[in-house]
């Protein structure tokens, strides 16, 4: 378990983090997701004793690990650039953190390593060792190459086994694959989260792309200007986001973000077919509609003309320009399913919106408010008319 | 246009010649020199090449100085010069390319300062505290000045600011002590810098003949350039025949050094260059 109580750190002037509390669960896979420059690779180096918090406790196992330095946590890391060792091959780079570890520093010289039992002893070991991982990680037959002869893939197994070898207690990955292909990348989360599930560790994963952090972890912390704005399981950080940022944030497409003011329940146009249900509303209410909650229905609530077309595949963005009093400026992106024919550029249309699933901010403050988008009366088919296409 | 090209290829290798033969000219005269009989050095005209050559300047050389005194002199000397300057620089370089502490750049740049002394300014106050220690007349005396190479701290940060953090950080995860990372990541990754500051620091101080005339005066101390300057100033005159013999001896090393070392040497330089 790794425990973070009021993390924060400055440089000189600038806070890069402040307040940060977070509790990562034994064996959980924690996720740090934010753009740059949010704090979470802050965080990381903290957790793994590379940088110093300048306030705050960081506890792993129930330890106070604050004053150590990153060998004495027991902890591994790896990192965006590999950082392998060059000048020395896969085999003596996962060696290494062994041989540091176990030997002493006698056993360590280099011909004393040859002549001392006890060193021979450890040497045989940790070579059993090395290859065991090596194993597991499909690299054995890579174990007396360079760094510099292994493609972005091969080295980031490499990495993994350099962190595996010394059974640490958790876990570091700082951004692990943005330096890999598309392709890769999702083969690489696959054998992460398999990694996870073998060694039943603690996890805790940097990354700036939610959809990473979405498919892998169990949690999610979403940095944002250096604190934590929302803790969640991916499936409520989706349905149930903190705030107008995280909304924005997180998700393969963005939403769709609209500020309207509220007089009331009741909502202006192009938005008067929908009210709100909730206690005591701000005066300025952001609207936040996914696009794939958007629908295309003949006499739907909101009218409008078809602007560009994305074509995806399976799924197209289309944007859609409203049309009416009060929506001069107000544009929609929807994702339509592109097997049911999409409508051409400059069509006048008509949309419906499963009000259910839409999200409300207070325009101010940005936070989430406890209230939800219905329909009125007169635009009931809107919700129920959705999955029922032509 | 060809026409064109090919003159101005003739006029730059032209250049190139001479320039080569400007700075050869000296060694040339100095290997011709060594082979030519005493009566022929003094010959009024110039001849490049010795009647016969005269093999006996060479037994000389070796016969009335110490000269293998001298080369192991000189051998000792810049190997322990080498040794310590590496032992110091690389450590502090590394201090100041990945360690934050109070004053870095302040002392980075005391550092490049002391690029600008020339070590003749301090000759003096070294000289005389080597006195006050009784050190003089001793190897220590030729070595201990310039053990701190201020030079070489220079080079090695250098290199070592243009290795990832990220390598250093994985290196402390993986139970590395400091010193650990200078010797076993940080050192071996420089080998470039290092042959080349290996070249600059063995080139000086095997040709440096102002310290070991001021600090030693012991015949079997003396460093090979010092060494030579015993074929002067003897009663008889200068005996130029055996001294360039000598001089010829002492450059060798050197020189075969380098031709050997050569394309390694630039194959290092270009690979790191590649690399970075």
């Amino acid at each position: 378990m790794i425990e973070l109580e009021n993390l924060g750190k400055s440089f000189g002037e600038t806070r890069a983090l402040s307040g940060v509390s977070l509790t990562m669960a034994e064996g959980s896979f924690t996720s740090l997701l934010g753009p740059s420059g949010c704090g979470k690779s802050t965080t990381l180096r903290l957790i793994a004793g590379l940088d110093r918090p300048t306030t705050g406790r960081i506890r792993i196992a129930g330890r106070d690990v604050t004053g150590l330095t990153a060998a004495e946590r027991n902890i591994a890391m790896v990192f965006q650039s590999y950082a392998l060792y060059p000048h020395m091959t896969v085999r003596q780079n996962i060696n290494l953190p062994l041989a540091m570890r176990n030997m002493t520093r006698v056993e360590r010289l280099p011909v004393l390593d040859r002549l001392l039992p006890s060193a021979r002893r450890k040497m045989a070991d940790h070579a059993a060792r090395v290859r065991e991982v090596a194993r597991l990680l499909e690299i054995d037959a890579l174990l007396e190459r360079k760094p510099a002869e292994l493609s972005g893939g091969q080295k980031q197994r490499v990495a993994v086994g350099r962190a595996l070898v010394r059974d640490p207690i958790a876990f570091l990955f700082d951004e692990p694959l943005s330096n890999l292909d598309a392709k890769l990348r999702i083969q690489m989360r696959g054998e992460i989260v398999d990694l996870h599930r073998r060694t039943g560790r603690t996890f805790v994963y940097v990354t700036h792309d939610q959809a990473e952090a979405m498919s892998m972890s169990d949690r999610i912390a979403v940095f944002m200007a250096g604190e934590i704005r929302q803790v969640a399981t991916p499936r409520e950080l989706f349905e149930r986001p903190a705030s107008r940022e995280v909304a924005a944030f997180v998700g393969d497409r963005p939403i769709n973000l609209i500020d309207v003011a509220a007089t009331g329940a009741a909502l202006p146009p192009p938005f008067d077919g929908f009210a709100i249900a909730g206690p005591a509303l701000p005066p300025r209410v952001t609207l936040g509609i996914r696009p794939e909650t958007l629908d295309l229905v003949p006499e739907g609530p909101l009218a409008g003309r078809v602007g560009l077309i994305e074509y995806l595949g399976s799924e197209a963005m289309v944007t859609f320009h409203l049309s009416g009093a009060g929506a001069e400026d107000v544009t929609l992106r929807a994702a339509l399913d592109a097997g049911h024919g999409l409508p051409a550029e400059g069509d006048a249309v008509s949309l419906a919106l499963d009000a259910a699933a839409a999200h409300l901010f207070d325009a101010d403050t940005g936070r989430r408010l406890d209230a939800r988008l219905v329909a009125r009366d007169g635009a009931a088919a809107a919700g129920s008319g959705l999955r029922s296409l032509p | 246009m060809t026409a064109k090209r090919i003159l101005g290829r003739a006029v730059m290798v032209a250049l190139l010649v001479l320039g080569a033969l400007v700075i050869l000219l000296p060694f040339f005269w100095m290997l011709s020199l060594s082979l030519k009989p005493a009566d022929e050095i003094f010959a009024p005209g110039i001849d490049f090449l010795p009647s016969r050559p005269e093999w006996r300047n060479y037994a000389k050389a070796f016969q009335e100085i110490q000269l293998f005194q001298f080369l192991k002199n000189g051998a000792i000397v810049c190997g322990a010069i080498l040794f310590f300057q590496i032992l110091f620089a690389v450590p502090c370089a590394y201090a100041l390319a990945h360690r934050r502490f109070l004053a870095r750049g302040a002392i980075f740049g005391l550092v490049i300062a002391g690029l600008l002394v020339p070590y003749h300014v301090t000759a003096i106050p070294v000289f005389l505290g080597l006195a006050q220690a009784g050190l003089l007349n001793t190897y220590s005396a030729l070595v201990i000045p310039f053990v701190a190479s201020v030079f070489g701290i220079f080079l090695f940060r250098q290199f070592f600011a243009s290795l990832s953090t990220d390598l250093i950080d994985a290196a402390r995860i993986d139970g590395l002590s400091e010193t650990a990372i200078v010797w076993r990541i940080a050192f071996p990754l420089a080998w470039p810098a290092a042959s080349a500051f290996a070249v600059f620091s063995v080139v000086a101080h095997w040709n440096d003949l102002f310290w070991p005339l001021i600090a030693v005066s012991d015949p079997n101390l003396a460093t090979p350039p010092r060494g030579i300057l015993y074929f002067r100033d003897e009663e008889a005159g200068s005996d130029f025949g055996p001294l360039m013999a000598a001089a010829t001896v002492i450059t060798a090393p050197l020189v075969l050094g380098f031709l050997l070392a050569q394309r390694k040497f630039i194959q290092g330089i270009t690979a790191s260059g590649l690399k970075g």
